[in-house]
């Protein structure tokens, strides 16, 4: 949160000496507050409205980076609470726990579900981000040899749970260069946490169940010198979590308040799958940075990666697909054509009832702009001409042996319209995309 | 550390609209006075509620998976709607007239008044009940309807803007509850609660419904548009203090996601777009699969615990 002029002034000294070039305190104060000017230009500014004001210039959530190379997460530097207002900018990263106490083969077996925890959708991949290896043993060569192992095995970003600083440590030197994430879990040894993060400049997590614990643990890491913090909600459960990352956020970006302005994670505690599921939606969707979760099963992570990526889409560039000829099953020269827009959703929502209809049909789709159908109409970025152009430069009249265009229900009006300037002759196709495997059956 | 938390108070809390007669089963929808499930800065004083919908006629085109759980009862709307109540728990139902629709059969109302009837008496629970979607065919049929159901105060749909005034009148004379739909866009939300509001009906047996999405077809939108007519009915617009109401069985059990894959996907699919609607402010789900129906009203009583250690 950026401060004004005024809100400037009053941290300066307020002398009017002009050492800084400009004819009074206030003055000074306006071309801060613009960027024009910097602040070492004061002779007379103290330690104190140094510090604030430097922290006032500091994005309100942290960006914070675990892991290197392609595969690194960035997370935080989120500028709203509701994604309308602007939007989300860092997906939340998906983490799975791996515990050493686990059987070698089991955790081999691990390793490999996990890499195929990887999906394309809407011309997008979608993938996990994080294997988290808890020291459940609580031995610490069982965990430094667990955590090389999935190093080996892995490229993901690794995050290091164990309650014993030694053994994280030892085990991040062991892997020194994935730059891992080291999770404390508790104030007590947060010093000794503290110390091994600084020493390898690791990412580091703090726990605490309260947001006041969370904000006095994050204090500490960071004027001890620890720079990418993260706080871990810990032990509270689903419903009191979500409140408190919302009450965090508030906090970050309405007050300022740094010791607040940190990515949050959450480690899922439902012990059913399908709930766990739930809960792990519901952090993603209410401001969680990571989410790490028990279950693999990708029946469970798919959808949960498909709600994070709706989630952190753009409200204000709606994803489009390419404006082209899609052939939806094994279409031949007499198959139906259906024409479209290039509104990513309204594509796929109309090219998946195609396919269950099991009619092989080619899909013409025009370039609204990625607006839906009747959008697209109403801005006459879907007119009759439009579609008529965008016919004939497709080539489709070469592909089939008919000149027959089904159009969308919603915009039957521009049927006759279509007909003169196309010459193809118009069919009207049903409103809604539910009713497209009945009518392609009845097709003639 | 002493930290300095924003509780956002609101002045103007959601309308609270009953479901059902008292003497039978009534369900209260809505009435929170805070975004979903922040119990430090209002009440939610009526859970939100999961309804399981079944359709007036054998499905057509359900996927396997879906069919599964119900069997034959499938074939049978009541001994359907029996089987979601006694096994499945179902405190709500919808009921779909497909069997209306011009692609199911064009059925009249004196073929669905009857199933209907019957499934008032062996169930009741607190009924919805929409159209077959044709708008022509939804106006001869839903009137007849709620005329044969007047005194249950049923919750009937669905009335856009450019197709209310039949069924909000009808529905106005016999005491039942409407549902508001728009396309996704919160300024015909409000011009439908107005249109249907301007016709003498009361805004606290109006429900709205956004239009749904599923996961993965733009539900985002969805959630977005909830968020903000939470946000305005919350500093006072009464013309959006109408709870929601979303189809996510129907919506989720169409993608291809849901119908093609494993078992587990579709039955995930339908929870993950429902967490989504209830966190994006949701009062009422109308779901398709018991299982997901199930686990989303554990979700939702764990969340309802607010603040509780489990």
């Amino acid at each position: 949160m950026a401060l004004t002029g005024l809100d400037i002034y009053k941290l300066l000294p307020k002398t009017n000496c002009k050492e800084c070039g400009f004819a009074t305190c206030l003055a000074f104060a306006m071309a801060l507050a613009q960027k024009k000017v910097s602040l070492d230009k004061c002779p007379s500014i103290t330690a104190q409205a140094k510090e604030a004001l430097e922290s006032a210039a500091q994005p309100p959530v942290k960006l914070v980076t675990i892991g290197a190379g392609d595969k690194k997460i960035e997370i935080g530097n989120e500028t709203v609470i509701y994604r309308h207002e602007q939007k989300f900018y860092h997906q939340a990263a998906i983490g799975l726990l791996i515990e050493d106490s686990s059987a070698q083969d089991r955790i081999d077996k691990a390793i490999a579900e996990i890499k195929g925890l990887e999906f394309e959708r809407v011309g997008q991949k979608i993938a996990v981000n994080l294997i988290c290896v808890r020291n459940s043993s609580g031995v610490k060569d069982k965990f430094v040899s667990t955590v090389k192992k999935v190093a080996a095995g892995s490229d993901l970003c690794i995050a290091l749970d164990s309650i014993d600083a030694a053994a994280a440590l030892e085990a991040a030197r062991s892997i020194r260069g994935r730059r891992p994430l080291v999770i404390c879990r508790n104030m007590k040894i947060l010093p000794e946490f503290v110390k091994a993060a600084r020493e390898e400049n690791l990412p580091l997590a703090v726990s605490a169940s309260t947001l006041e614990e969370a904000a006095q643990a994050t204090d500490i890491a960071k004027r001890s010198g620890v720079d990418e913090i993260i706080i871990n909600l810990d032990g509270n459960g689903l419903a009191k979590t979500i409140q408190d990352f919302t009450y965090a956020r508030r906090a970050a970006l309405k007050k300022n308040f740094r010791a607040l302005g940190y990515p949050f994670l959450a480690f899922t505690s439902q012990a059913e799958p399908h709930l766990e599921l739930a809960e792990a939606v519901s952090y993603v969707l209410k401001y969680a940075g990571i989410v790490i979760m028990k279950n693999r099963d990708k029946d469970f992570i798919f959808p949960l990666l498909v709600a994070r990526q709706d989630i952190y889409q753009d409200p204000q560039k709606p994803v489009q697909v390419e404006p082209k000829i899609y052939e939806v099953g094994k279409v031949t020269k007499d198959s139906p054509v259906a024409v479209t827009t290039n509104f990513s959703i309204t594509y796929f929502t109309v090219a998946a009832e195609v396919e269950s209809s099991k009619v092989p049909t080619y899909i013409v789709v025009c370039d609204s702009e990625g607006m839906s159908v009747l959008t697209a109409w109403a801005a006459e970025k879907f007119t009759a001409e439009q579609i008529a152009d965008t016919l004939k430069k497709s080539g489709i009249e070469g592909i089939v042996s008919h000149k027959k265009i089904i159009i969308p229900g919603y915009v039957s009006v521009l049927s006759g319209k279509l007909e003169e300037v196309s010459g193809w002759k118009v069919s009207v196709g049903p409103r809604e995309a539910s009713g497209i495997p009945n009518y392609l059956r009845n097709w003639k | 550390m002493p930290i300095e938390l924003i509780k956002e108070k609101c002045s103007s809390p959601i309308n609270s609209v009953e479901i059902g007669v008292s003497g039978k089963k009534v369900v209260t929808i809505g009435g929170e006075s805070a975004m979903p499930f922040l119990f430090d800065e209002g009440n939610m004083p009526n859970a939100p509620r999961v309804a399981l919908e079944i359709l007036d006629s054998e499905p057509a085109e359900w996927p396997e998976e879906l069919i599964r759980p119900f069997g034959d009862s499938l074939k049978d709307p009541v001994g359907w709607a029996v089987k979601c109540v006694k096994d499945f728990g179902a405190g709500i139902l919808c009921v779909r007239l497909q069997s209306t629709h011009p692609d199911y059969g064009s059925k009249d109302a004196d073929h669905v008044i009857p199933i209907l009837k019957s499934i008032i008496k062996e169930t009741a629970v607190p009924l919805i009940v929409i159209g077959g979607g044709d708008d022509e065919r939804d106006n001869i049929v839903l009137p007849k309807v709620s005329q044969a159901l007047k005194g249950e105060n049923c919750l009937l749909g669905i009335a856009t803007q450019n197709n209310y005034k039949t069924l909000a009148a009808t529905a106005l004379a016999d005491g039942h509850s409407i549902i508001a739909e728009s396309p996704i866009d919160i300024n015909i939300a409000k011009q439908v609660n107005i249109l249907i509001s301007d016709m003498g009906f009361n805004p606290h047996k109006i429900l709205m419904h956004p239009t749904t999405t599923s996961l993965g077809y733009g539900m985002e939108y969805v959630y977005s548009i909830m968020e903000r007519g939470r946000l305005a009915a919350f500093i006072g617009d009464k013309m959006l203090a109408m709870p929601f109401i979303l189809f996510v069985g129907s919506e989720a059990w169409k993608t291809k996601e849901a119908k093609e894959a494993a078992s587990a996907q579709g039955v995930n699919w339908e929870i993950t777009t429902a967490v989504s609607m209830l966190q994006a402010g949701a009062d009422l789900l109308v779901m398709r699969h018991p299982e997901a129906a199930e686990n989303v009203r554990k979700y939702i009583e764990i969340v309802m615990n607010g603040g509780g250690k489990k």
